[in-house]
């Protein structure tokens, strides 16, 4: 049994071979995965948010603007070299049909666009994309392989 | 925990679920032709983290009903079945055996919103009466799947100012303890000073 670490809500970790990252019931939150494929090293951040509100930001893993690059820099720690990452995400599903769709409904949306802006800015190569729809994702990063495996209770499971 | 809180503020909001949610079990008890037991109110501070531990963990499959509340204490209404206890609760509201239901259908989905309106209508009355406040429920909504995907919505509506989210919890039972769901008043930023002010207890 490999070992496996739990990313809870609004929280980051970055691991190393052979370890496995999970993140569990996402639902408008987006789990991203960073990889560096030669140091063999990962990160897996669970955001629920897409940007921090003013300067108090009291816990920076909670939105995509300051998770990402919190995220980046502990791979950096662990020997991991930005320039060779590469990121795969799922979730930011709407999972309630409301009547008046205001932004914050469109959250899960949001949130993906703030993930996918940062990235392209920042020139990480998004592999896997699987977002959206209105169910709930789990997602794991195995971080000897890079493989990310999104689980859904009704429709099955994808290895990207 | 909010430490400017005391324990009258926790005692006055475990006051507020404990009317609301007595008037809820009655049209559940009515609804249901079942008698319907009612635990002591929770009310809670939680990390974001651990409200779906309340629920059995983020993966636990569960039947969701979430209705916005207006009011000058907006609010949020979460009514949550563990997905086996939706399907019982099908089984008696449709009259089949105990236990036929392995489905939400969307006959049955919007039976579990419905079961929700009654909910949170019965609930919000008693509050009204309680706090003077008006409270008028928005068309409920129904999501079936795990129960973190199931409430991070909600949560993220708090996210922006606060890593915690206060719940006013009370769990109902029927058929002896076979069915039971749990209900969260969910107040949003401001709705807890209106609340407070409306009872006359300080707050700051």
């Amino acid at each position: 049994m490999r070992k496996k670490r739990r990313v809870g809500m609004a929280d980051l970790a970055v691991a190393g071979s052979p370890e496995i990252l999970v993140t569990i019931g996402l639902g408008s939150c987006v789990g991203v995965a960073l990889y560096d494929n030669r140091a063999r090293i990962g990160g897996l951040a669970h955001i629920m948010l897409p940007k921090a509100n003013g300067p108090l930001v009291s816990n920076p893993a909670k939105f995509a603007d300051t998770a990402l690059p919190l995220l980046v820099k502990k791979m950096e720690q662990r020997g991991a070299l930005q320039r060779r990452l590469t990121a795969k995400l799922a979730g930011g599903a709407q999972m309630f049909k409301l009547e008046r769709a205001t932004d914050t409904m469109r959250i899960g949306e949001r949130n993906t666009e703030a993930i996918i802006e940062w990235l392209t800015e920042e020139n990480i190569p998004v592999l896997a994309q699987d977002t959206g729809g209105s169910w709930g994702r789990t997602v794991e990063l195995d971080t000897e392989t890079g493989e990310f495996l999104v689980r859904t209770i009704a429709r099955g499971e994808k290895r990207y | 925990m909010n430490p400017k809180w005391s324990d009258m503020h926790y005692d006055v909001l475990k006051e507020v679920g404990n009317i609301g949610a007595g008037n809820a079990a009655t049209a559940l008890a009515a609804l249901l032709n079942q008698q319907i037991k009612m635990q002591v109110p929770n009310v809670a501070w939680l990390p974001f983290d651990e409200v779906a531990d309340r629920l059995g963990g983020a993966e636990e499959p569960v039947a969701g009903i979430l209705l916005n509340v207006e009011s000058d204490a907006p609010s949020t209404i979460l009514v949550v079945f563990p997905l086996q206890q939706a399907y019982f609760l099908l089984d008696i509201l449709f009259s089949r055996p105990l236990g036929q239901s392995d489905t939400i259908d969307e006959v049955g989905a919007s039976a579990l919103e419905e079961v929700g309106n009654i909910l949170a209508g019965s609930y919000l009355t008693s509050l009204s009466s309680f706090t003077g406040l008006t409270f008028v429920p928005m068309v409920p909504a129904i999501a079936v799947d795990m129960a973190g995907a199931v409430l991070d919505y909600v949560l993220a509506e708090f996210g922006q100012i606060a890593d915690q989210v206060l719940l006013i919890e009370t769990e109902f039972q029927a058929l002896g303890e076979d069915i039971y769901s749990y209900f969260f008043l969910v107040p949003k930023a401001d709705a807890l000073k209106a609340i407070f002010a409306a009872l006359g207890v300080d707050y700051t």
